[in-house]
């Protein structure tokens, strides 16, 4: 198991150091300062053996993590636990930085004592954690004994993410469907690879215990149904099978709080949400994508010293929706001396920092094209090697889900009190972002 | 409230300021300080001096106070272990508390303090809390039981806190049974011998109750726990399977690898016709490509994984190539596994695309990665022969980009392309040649003279190119000279005409000025193949290669097996066994993949969970034994277990040392000539040495007629032969030699075209006939064969004496290991001289050839003893009795003609023999 947890400062600075086995010493901290830290090189593995001891480690902006160990632990765990603990962090304090950890080490040090026994992980479930472990601090105390073993039996207990006896006036909750759409095109316009990985979101102000149930267009569900439907009513199902398009789920994952069993013999998502915000489930499609934008690519090398850059950006959607925050990035060669761009629409410009031209519309509405051209002088080199022609990528934000998931329902129960599914306010809304999003030249 | 001002007091006399602060009465002024305190050990410094202060804020009804002091208490208890003992009271007093967040808090810091005295006041409270009614204090405790047997293992058994952690895996609370399961498996690592974690059907039925309501962590224990076990049959298995299922699902990247674990295992008890086994199959792939989507940390632990499970089960991925295309901004770690596990899945169906997206790689920044990328290429070629010649087009066009380490690597692969496909593509050798200047490393420059040697007929200018190379032959590294050697002896054979000075000069350089063994022991046997038979020469340096083999870079399937076992963790990370990288005890188990359908042995094994310890890998040479011949140690280098496969003549170096003399000697017998001298010594200790055995091993049942044979041993493991094991021994029967060997195919292919070829060796040991396998090995078959050899093989003194060094090729590749054989072997039947003769030659003898020594705690008496050694062809000529003693005089006869006297003493009623050996000097047969 996990033998000790080290979080240093981007010189190598202790902030945090927990040692939980026996077989860690201090001189573990220094190893992996001056091995990995120090060394300033590009990290060439996440886990690095120093000594017969590993280190696992992750970095947040300047902040390094590491957990170290000498036995063969689960590997997965671990780096899964190091995310945990940096979102645990950060629902406590915001951002994990040097100064927010010096200004909770006291906090830091009393989580890691009740998330990491011995090693092992316990519950870390920020929504359980808030109820005991305060700023503050000392409000612990003054729990009454029933708030104690109330404490308790949620940290242990089989929904360790939800407390009892919460109360809201107005009952309410908001679906997001977050979706990171990734595309790596040839220069030929030739998909290489397209894959959607989805997020949904929810934000729940829900009364009591609530029991819900979530559907969406699963293809299987849909097909199941249509089966279904066809024995007792033949034409109604087709109609709602026509006007319902249904999309195929390559996998799904879970929050722990939905119930996975049943999931698996049924496919119905049930689950007693968690209060606020979490992420419901997690998801990844291939099939029938709508890949919202078009790059069409032109470089044409003329003579040793100068390029030609044409990009022709096309939107693949609905005119009535607009596309936001578009960037398209196009790479140039580490010997430019000079750019000179034209574009019809945005702003572009070109980033000697970033070796790229950097090219923003802030909106666009769907089935339209813009375009720019680039000539970019070179400067004369004796390099052999040829310019790599990273690929042009591209950023956007599109207000519909490219994978087509649509919110079927998500209908809440909550049996002990007296408010019905009707009565819950629901929202539901859409947003495509560009993952990697990149077209080869 | 900011805590960062703490981290920047630096003054003078720090200590002595906090010591006032802490024994002040104000309690914030306490708290700050202690804060203080530990922000100090945080930074390293050290504060043990305030122990006591600190120990005194411990008694406060202040929650945060009370965990900070705690924290101090952890960390300095073991410097001070008198004081430590202070704090005991609290924490007893704490274990009481009505508040269950207090008494967990006091259970679990008092496990971490590991101090002797201190745990003996630890018993009593752990044994409440092990009982507590809240389940906040029962989890905390059942990892407290952890913590106490890694301090003090024997405490723990005593006061039986084992078997109330046994009760708690029937906790009605889940997350008492996961922690209680993972204190259970820990503490059963470091006895790999008890049955612990008593697995039956019962408790892997509340494991599974447990599995659906616990924390995400819970989970993982438990599936790591549910992997040891060995279901009974395939049923069981299947069921497990079932409600292991859903977890493929959970969003923690952890509980879907250890779920992946579990199937992965039980999957192998599955009958493959099954439908549930196809399901299940198909099952696997989305989650594992899902892990893909993780954060770059856990990417790379999930494509380590994914590694495994490709060479294990290819057919789970072989879909899913697109998914391990590498994007731009992966990070290089990520880059460098997509690509080995791209070139694992590459196949005849989507090899376009694979050498579409290598050709890429190889122009990107990293030097790696587009190393590994042009070395993919080549891989390619040889795995999916269709591609071979799009693959050699590539690595042509990468090659004309000039890039140094592109090109280097570009020559070294298509030496092996070359190996595969002979006399298919020698037409792009033109276009390696250009690039002769540019190469600076060894590999590529080795790669480029050998191919050049290889090709010499086909190159005009083949004699300049390698004459070339050898103007600054003694600054290239061994690697290069050797292969630099080789081309040109290769060049010579081809074209002798041009080539003679050329050939004189490597072999000088390689023999006179050089003083790296090797280099020198290949350029004596190619100066005297080339002097003595040119024939031969070419048979041997220009003989016809083994074509390489597609996959070379796989891991070795019992090694696979054990990693199958251990997805999800380091092992598996590193692909190393937890032997290679844990210290003690933890990681010596070696895990097992069942069998599949209940077979006998999987149901014995399956009570404990997993297999017991397996014994210490044989080593490949067997060891020594008592032999004396040590003693008289020829300066020869000891024979190497696994011989260099790429020269047959490299193994033979060792001769040339002996000057000459020997082979003339054994060969032919030319009389007595003092190079043989110590020749003849080594054997006397020798037999000896094997005398014993015939006594410690024959002992008891007696076998008068035929020669003691013992049982056979592992010579070669299958972990150091892609799965093929021998284990044998020899025997002398009716005058014949024979070698009895088991072969055991423990690889998951079939395994035919066996042949079997020996080193040379003191006796002329060679085979008699061809390896008898006739029909294929099938996997986990085993075959028993026995190989009659004769003594008429070529000769050379091994050290040991009795040392055999054999090849044992198959269809996957050649193996080598040695073996000792017993000198009884060599007796032959004629063995028994005329009295008057031996009583001459005794005399004859000189004192030096002369060797003494005494065996050991044998109980027979002179006469059993004398029948027992005929039976080895070990004649007794006289017997007398002097003194109590019975003196046996003895004859044997090798093999060779060499005769060996022996006076044997043995005193009635002591154990002991004492063996006068006497060594007649060579004589003619």
């Amino acid at each position: 198991m996990i033998g000790g947890l080290f979080i240093y400062n981007h010189k190598g600075e202790v902030l945090i150091s927990r040692v939980y086995r026996d077989d860690i010493g201090r001189n573990a901290v220094d190893a992996f300062r001056v091995n990995v830290i120090h060394a300033r090189q590009q990290v060439r593995s996440p886990v690095t053996n120093i000594a017969r001891t590993s280190f696992f480690h992750v970095k947040r902006s300047n902040i390094w993590l590491a957990a170290v160990t000498k036995q063969n632990v689960n590997a997965a765990m671990v780096f899964e636990f190091l995310y945990k603990m940096c979102d645990v962090m950060t629902a406590y304090f915001g951002k994990i930085s040097e100064e927010n950890i010096k200004n909770n080490f006291v906090l830091i040090y009393e989580l890691l004592d009740e998330i990491l026994d011995f090693g092992y992980p316990q519950n870390s479930e920020t929504g359980a954690l808030k109820t005991f472990i305060t700023q503050q601090g000392i409000k612990s105390q003054h729990h009454t004994k029933e708030e104690q073993s109330q404490i308790t039996s949620q940290v242990t207990g089989q929904i360790g993410w939800r407390r009892e006896g919460i109360k809201y006036r107005r009952n309410e909750l908001f679906l997001d469907v977050l979706e990171s759409v990734n595309l790596l095109m040839s220069p030929q316009g030739q998909v290489l690879s397209a894959h959607v990985s989805g997020r949904v979101v929810m934000k729940s102000y829900l009364s009591g215990m609530p029991e819900c149930k979530f559907g969406m267009n699963d293809k299987i569900v849909i097909d199941k149904q249509g089966k279904g439907g066809t024995t007792d009513d033949s034409g109604k199902s087709e109609l709602g099978g026509s006007g319902k398009q249904s999309i195929a789920i390559d996998d799904c994952t879970f929050h722990q709080c939905v119930r996975l069993s049943k999931f698996d013999s049924e496919r119905s998502i049930s689950f007693i949400p968690p209060d606020g915000e979490y992420e419901l489930m997690r998801y990844r499609t291939t099939k029938d994508i709508i890949l919202p934008f078009r790059v069409i690519p032109l470089v044409r090398e003329v003579g040793r010293t100068k390029l030609e850059v044409k990009v022709v950006i096309k939107s693949n959607f609905k005119p009535s929706l607009l596309a936001q925050k578009i960037e398209v990035r196009i790479p140039t060669p580490l010997n430019t001396s000079g750019v000179q761009v034209i574009c019809m629409k945005g702003k572009a410009k070109y980033k000697a920092s970033e070796n790229a031209i950097v090219w923003k519309i802030k909106r666009m509405a769907g089935m339209k094209e813009s375009q720019i051209s680039a000539e970019i002088e070179l400067l004369p080199t004796n390099d052999k090697k040829k310019w790599a022609r990273p690929p042009i990528s591209m950023n956007f934000e599109v207000p519909f889900a490219p994978s087509g998931l649509k919110v079927r329902y998500l209908k809440v129960f909550e049996p002990k009190l007296n408010y019905s599914d009707h009565d819950v306010i629901k929202w539901v809304r859409y947003i495509g972002r560009s993952g990697i999003y990149e077209t080869r030249c | 409230m900011t805590d960062s001002k703490y981290f920047t007091t630096t003054k003078k006399g720090e200590i002595f300021e906090l010591k006032a602060e802490l024994n002040s009465d104000k309690k914030e002024k306490k708290k700050e300080a202690v804060k203080k305190v530990i922000a100090s050990m945080t930074v390293g410094k050290d504060v043990s001096a305030l122990f006591p202060d600190v120990v005194n804020c411990m008694q406060t009804d202040n929650l945060e106070l009370k965990k900070l002091v705690y924290l101090y208490l952890m960390n300095y208890a073991k410097s001070q272990p008198d004081m430590a003992i202070m704090a005991v009271n609290t924490f007893v007093k704490d274990c009481e508390d009505p508040n269950p967040l207090i008494r967990a808090l006091a259970v679990r810091t008092m496990g971490c303090i590991r101090v002797d005295k201190i745990t003996e006041y630890l018993c009593e409270p752990l044994r409440k809390c092990l009982k507590d009614e809240d389940p906040y204090v029962r989890k905390t405790a059942a990892v407290c039981v952890a913590k106490l047997h890694d301090i003090n293992a024997q405490l723990v058994e005593d006061q039986g806190f084992l078997d109330t952690l046994k009760d708690l895996i029937s906790d009605s609370n889940p997350m008492v049974v996961a922690n209680a399961v993972a204190a259970l498996s820990e503490i059963a690592e470091s006895h790999p011998n008890s049955n612990l974690l008593d697995l039956n059907p019962q408790t892997i039925n509340k494991l599974l109750t447990a599995l659906n309501e616990c924390t995400e962590w819970g989970q993982i224990f438990i599936l790591d726990c549910l992997a040891n076990y060995m279901p009974r049959d395939d049923r069981e298995s299947q069921s497990i399977c079932e409600r292991v299922t859903p977890r493929l699902s959970h969003a923690n990247s952890a509980v879907v690898l250890s779920a992946v674990k579990v199937l992965m295992k039980f999957m192998e008890m599955l009958p493959k016709d099954l439908d549930y086994y196809g399901t299940l199959l198909k099952k696997l792939a989305p989650p594992l490509v899902t892990l893909l989507s993780a954060e770059p940390e856990l990417q790379y632990v999930a494509l380590r994984n994914i590694n495994l499970i490709v060479q294990k089960r290819p057919e789970i991925l072989k879909h899913e190539m697109k998914v391990f295309f590498v994007k731009y901004n992966d990070p290089i770690y990520v880059k460098l596994e997509k690509l080995d596990i791209m070139i694992r899945l590459a196949s005849q169906a989507n090899i376009a695309q694979v050498l579409a997206e290598l050709k890429e790689y190889a122009t990107e920044v990293d030097v790696d990665f587009v190393r590994k990328a042009v070395r993919a290429i080549g891989r390619c070629a040889i795995k999916v022969e269709q591609s071979a010649e799009r693959c050699v087009s590539t690595l042509l066009d990468l090659i004309q980009t000039k890039v140094n380490y592109v090109v280097q690597e570009a020559i070294v692969v298509i030496k092996d392309i070359f190996r595969k496909y002979p006399n298919k593509y020698e037409s792009v050798i033109a276009t390696l040649c250009e690039n002769l200047d540019s190469l600076d490393e060894p590999e590529a420059r080795a790669a480029m003279i050998w191919i050049v040697g290889e090709y010499a007929e086909r190159i005009d200018n083949a004699d300049e190119l390698l004459e070339s190379f050898l103007e600054g032959f003694h600054d290239e590294s061994t690697q290069v000279q050797l292969q630099l050697l080789t081309a040109i002896v290769k060049l010579f054979l081809k074209k002798p005409t041009e080539t003679q000075e050329l050939v004189q000069q490597v072999l000088s350089l390689a023999t006179q000025d050089s003083d790296n063994p090797d280099l020198r022991d290949r350029g004596y046997i190619y100066w005297r193949l080339l002097s003595t038979d040119p024939v031969a020469a070419k048979e041997v340096v220009l003989a016809e290669k083994p074509l390489i083999s597609e996959e070379t870079d796989l891991i070795e399937p019992t090694l696979l097996e054990e990693l199958i076992c251990h997805i999800g963790t380091l092992a598996s990370v590193y692909h190393k066994p937890p032997s290679a990288f844990v210290e003690g005890s933890r990681g010596v188990q070696h895990k097992r993949i069942p069998a599949r359908a209940g077979s006998g042995e999987s149901a014995e094994s399956s009570d404990v969970g997993q297999s017991g310890p397996s014994e210490a890998p044989p080593a490949v040479i067997p060891s020594q034994g008592d032999l004396l011949g040590d003693l008289l140690n020829l300066d020869l280098a000891p024979p190497t277990a696994t011989v260099p496969s790429v020269q047959p003549s490299m193994q033979m170096g060792a001769m040339d040392l002996l000057g000459g003399g020997l082979d003339s000697l054994m060969g032919a017998g030319l009389g007595v000539a003092p190079a043989a001298m110590p020749t003849a010594l080594g054997i006397a200790p020798a037999v000896g040495g094997g005398l014993g055995d015939l006594f410690d091993l024959g002992g008891g049942v007696g076998m008068p007629t035929g020669s003691y044979v013992a049982p056979k041993t592992v010579w070669l493991p299958a972990m150091k032969a892609k799965g093929l094991e021998i284990s044998g021994t020899f025997a002398r029967r009716g005058g014949i030699i024979q070698m009895d060997l088991t072969l055991t195919n423990k690889a998951m292919s079939v395994m035919t075209d066996f042949a079997i070829q020996f080193n040379r060796n003191s006796f002329g040991l060679a085979p008699a006939g061809p390896l008898q396998v006739l029909t294929p090995l099938s996997p986990n078959q085993t075959i028993d064969v026995s190989l009659p050899l004769s003594t008429s093989g070529p000769v050379m003194k091994m050290e040991p004496l009795n040392n055999l060094q054999v090849a044992v090729k198959n269809n996957i590749d050649v193996f080598y290991f040695s073996c000792q054989y017993p000198l009884s072997l060599i007796f032959v039947e004629d063995g028994k001289m005329e009295r008057q003769v031996f009583l001459a030659t005794w005399k004859d003898i000189p004192n030096d050839n002369e060797a003494q020594f005494q065996i050991k705690d044998i109980h027979l008496n002179s006469d059993a003893a004398s029948n027992k050694l005929q039976g080895s062809n070990i004649f007794t000529i006289a017997k007398r009795t002097v003194e109590g003693q019975d003196m046996l005089y003895q004859s044997v006869k090798l093999t060779n003609g060499i005769w060996v006297l022996a006076e044997m003493r043995i005193q009635t009623g002591n154990p002991n023999y004492t063996v006068n050996e006497n060594q007649e000097t060579w004589r003619m047969l």
